[in-house]
C-alpha cells in the first residue's frame, strides 16, 4: 500500500470524530515560511487555546481552517471534508465554521439585528421572520437583546464583540474560531466577552481560540497549544502546560506573559 | 494676580452663550475692525449684483413684442419676448406641435416616478423603483418615438431643446451607474483579464475628450455595423455619453471601495457569503455612501456635458438657443444673445442645483443613523 495515500485520506471512523484535521500544513508569505508542518487534530466538542508570541503563525493557522488564508502544502479536513480551491465547498465549510475577529468586523451600515439576520437570510435562505427569531434568541444569550435596533457604532467594544459572537452563532456553526477576541477591548470589557465564550464552551461547542487570556485557557481549555516561528512547539492539557512546560521556548514565553 | 485666585475659588461656570439677533450680528459680522470692513464690502458687492440683475431683467427689460424690433430700443435690458415666443422650441425642439402632449406626459410620468423614488416620506418605494427603472423607460421610449397605438412616429432628428438635454442626461446617468460599478469592481478583480480590460477601458476613455468620444460614437460605431443598418444619431450619442461618464464614475466608486476595511470582506467570507452577496450587501452600500459627493459631482458634470452633443448635430437646450440667436433674423437685436444664454444658463442651474441639494439631504439622512 502506498503510505502517502494512507496519510491523505482520513479513515471514516476517525473523520467522524474529528472536527478539524490538519496534516503537514505549510504556508509561505512570499519567502517567509509562516506555517511549518502543522499537524493538528481537533475532536468534536474539544476546546483548544492557541498561544504564542506575535508573528508565530497562530492567527494564520486558524484562518486556514475557514480558508481566509490559503495553505500551499499539506491537507486540511473540516468535518471530514477536505478544503480545496473549490469555491462552493469553501463557502459551504465557511457557513458551518463561525469566526470572531479581533476587530469585531460588524457591518457598520446595518443595525445589530440586520447584522445577525444577513447570513441566515442570504446563505441559509431563511425567511426574515425566522431569521429575526433566531437572531433575538442569540442576542438574549449574549445579554444585549435591547440593543437590536441600534447600529454597531453606538455600542461599546465589549457589546460589539458579543454581537459578533451572536452573529457567528446565528449560522448554527459546528466549529467556532476566535482570533484574539479580547485583544482590542478595554480591560473592563474583557470579562463580559470571556463569560459568553465560557458559556459557549459549557454547551459543548468545538472551539479554537487564539488568545493571551491565560485565565480563560486554564478554566476552559481541554488543550493548550503553544506556537512559535510557525511550528506547534508544545501541546498539553492546561494543568500540565502551565505547571510543567517541557520546551524551553514555552517556559520562556510563559515566564514573560505570567510575570508582569 | 489676586483676581485670578478669586476666580479660581468660585465655581467655574460656562460663560453665557450669546443669544438673539444682536449678539449673532456682533459675533459673526462685526467682531473686529477687519470683519466689519469685510461685512460692508460684501454688502456693497451683493447690492451691486442684485441691483444689476433687477435692473437688467425687470426695469430695463422688454416684456412684449412679436419680433426683435421691439427690443431695439436704446439701453435695453433683457428681451423676454424672444424667450416666450421660442419657449416651445427651447423645450421640445422641432417636436410636432400636435404631439407635444406626448413629451409633456413623459416629463410628468418621469417627475412622478422620480419624486416617488427620491422623496423619503413617500411610501411604496419598491413599487416606485420598479416603475421608474423598468416600466417608465419603456413607456417613455414608445411615447417619445411613437409608432404604436396610432401615435405617429417622431424621428429623433426632430427632438431638441430641454427634451434632448433631459433624455441624454437621464439615460446617461442611469446607464453609466451600473457600468461604473462593474468597471470599479472589475478593476479590483483578482482575475487578470477582467482587471486589465477594466483598467484599459477606464484609462482609454479618461484619456480622451468627450467630444472625441461623441465623434467616435457618431462616426465609428456605424463602421462596425453591417451595411444598411442605420443607427440612430441620438442613440449613438447616448452610448458615447454613458461610456464616458461610466469610466469617470468608476474611478469615483473605486475610491469608495478602497476605503472599506479588509475586515469587512473577511467577515462576509467567514459567514459563507458569495462574491455578489459580499459586494452587494456589505461593500457597495458602504462604499457608495462614502462617495455620494463625488457621484453627484459626476452627474452634474454629465448633465452639463450634454450640451456637447451639439457638435454631432443634436440640438440640446443650449444648442437650440444658440441656433435661434444666430440664425433667426426676425429676432436679431442687441440683447437677444444675452437673454437667450441667461435663460439657458438658468435652466441648467436649476437642475444642477437641485441635484446638489438633494445629495446633501441624502448625505445627512444616511449619516444620521450609524454615527455615534
Amino acid at each position: 500500500m502506498d503510505p502517502a495515500a494512507a496519510v491523505v485520506e482520513p479513515s471514516a471512523a476517525r473523520s467522524a470524530a474529528l472536527a478539524v484535521e490538519m496534516r503537514k500544513v505549510n504556508k509561505w508569505y512570499g519567502e517567509f515560511h509562516v506555517l511549518r508542518d502543522i499537524d493538528l487534530e481537533v475532536s468534536k466538542g474539544e476546546r483548544i487555546v492557541v498561544c504564542g508570541p506575535s508573528g508565530s503563525g497562530k492567527s494564520t493557522m486558524i484562518r486556514c481552517i475557514n480558508r481566509l488564508e490559503e495553505h500551499q502544502a499539506g491537507h486540511i479536513f473540516v468535518e471530514g471534508e477536505e478544503l480545496t480551491s473549490d469555491l462552493r465547498q469553501i463557502e459551504k465549510i465557511r457557513s458551518e465554521v463561525g469566526m470572531v475577529f479581533q476587530s469585531f468586523n460588524l457591518f457598520p451600515h446595518l443595525t445589530i439585528l440586520d447584522n445577525l439576520c444577513l447570513a441566515p437570510q442570504w446563505v441559509r435562505k431563511m425567511p426574515r421572520a425566522e431569521a429575526e427569531k433566531v437572531a433575538m434568541s442569540y442576542l438574549e444569550r449574549v445579554k444585549i437583546p435591547d440593543q437590536a435596533l441600534k447600529f454597531p457604532g453606538q455600542l461599546s467594544g465589549g457589546q460589539q464583540q458579543r454581537v459578533a459572537i451572536a452573529r457567528a452563532l446565528c449560522m448554527n456553526p459546528r466549529i467556532m474560531l476566535f482570533d484574539e477576541p479580547t485583544s482590542a477591548l478595554d480591560p473592563e470589557m474583557v470579562k463580559e466577552v470571556l463569560d459568553v465564550m465560557t458559556g459557549l464552551a459549557q454547551q459543548g461547542m468545538t472551539m479554537l481560540v487564539v488568545t493571551h487570556e491565560m485565565g480563560f485557557a486554564r478554566a476552559v481549555a481541554d488543550r493548550v497549544i503553544f506556537m512559535d516561528r510557525g511550528e506547534i512547539v508544545e501541546q498539553a492539557a492546561p494543568e500540565v502546560f502551565f505547571n510543567a512546560p517541557k520546551s524551553e521556548r514555552t517556559q520562556a514565553f510563559l515566564a514573560q506573559i505570567l510575570n508582569h | 494676580m489676586s483676581t485670578n485666585t478669586n476666580v479660581a475659588e468660585q465655581e467655574v461656570r460656562r460663560p453665557p452663550a450669546g443669544a438673539g439677533p444682536v449678539a449673532w450680528l456682533h459675533k459673526n459680522l462685526f467682531s473686529s475692525i477687519p470683519n466689519t470692513i469685510l461685512t460692508f464690502v460684501g454688502l456693497w458687492i451683493s447690492y451691486k449684483l442684485i441691483a444689476g440683475v433687477v435692473d437688467w431683467a425687470i426695469i430695463r427689460a422688454v416684456f412684449t413684442g412679436s419680433d426683435g424690433d421691439a427690443c431695439k430700443v436704446p439701453d435695453v435690458g433683457a428681451c423676454w419676448p424672444f424667450i416666450t415666443h421660442k419657449f416651445d422650441l427651447f423645450i421640445y425642439g422641432r417636436y410636432p406641435e400636435a404631439e407635444i402632449w406626448r413629451a409633456n406626459l413623459t416629463f410628468l410620468l418621469g417627475a412622478i416616478g422620480l419624486a416617488g423614488l427620491m422623496i423619503p416620506a413617500v411610501p411604496g418605494k419598491p413599487a416606485f423603483a420598479v416603475f421608474t427603472l423598468l416600466v417608465y423607460p419603456i413607456i417613455a421610449y414608445y411615447l417619445l418615438t411613437g409608432g404604436i397605438f396610432g401615435m405617429p412616429i417622431v424621428a429623433t432628428e426632430r427632438w431638441g431643446g430641454l427634451l434632448v438635454t433631459l433624455v441624454v442626461a437621464v439615460v446617461g446617468i442611469v446607464a453609466s451607474f451600473p457600468i461604473a460599478i462593474l468597471l470599479a469592481l472589475g478593476r479590483r478583480s483578482k482575475l487578470p483579464i477582467v482587471r486589465y480590460s477594466s483598467i484599459g477601458f477606464i484609462e482609454f476613455v479618461r484619456g480622451v475628450p468627450l467630444i472625441t468620444m461623441l465623434f467616435m460614437a457618431s462616426v465609428m460605431l456605424p463602421l462596425f455595423l453591417p451595411e444598411g443598418v442605420t443607427f440612430d444619431k441620438l442613440l449613438r450619442a447616448l452610448i458615447g455619453v454613458a461610456l464616458f461618464s461610466g469610466a469617470y464614475l468608476a474611478e469615483v466608486i473605486r475610491g469608495g471601495l478602497q476605503a472599506i476595511p479588509r475586515g469587512q470582506i473577511e467577515a462576509g467570507d467567514a459567514l459563507g457569503l458569495s462574491y455578489p452577496q459580499k459586494m452587494g450587501l456589505i461593500v457597495l452600500p458602504q462604499a457608495l455612501k462614502l462617495v455620494i459627493p463625488g457621484i453627484v459631482n459626476s452627474f452634474i458634470a454629465l448633465f452639463k456635458d450634454t450640451s456637447l452633443v451639439l457638435i454631432i448635430g443634436l440640438f440640446d437646450l443650449l444648442g437650440i438657443v444658440q441656433q435661434s440667436i444666430s440664425s433667426d433674423p426676425k429676432w436679431f437685436s442687441p440683447s437677444t444673445p444675452t437673454t437667450g444664454y441667461v435663460f439657458a444658463g438658468f435652466i441648467f442651474w436649476i437642475f444642477c442645483f437641485g441635484m446638489s441639494r438633494y445629495s446633501q439631504m441624502i448625505e445627512r439622512r444616511l449619516s444620521a443613523g450609524d454615527k455615534r
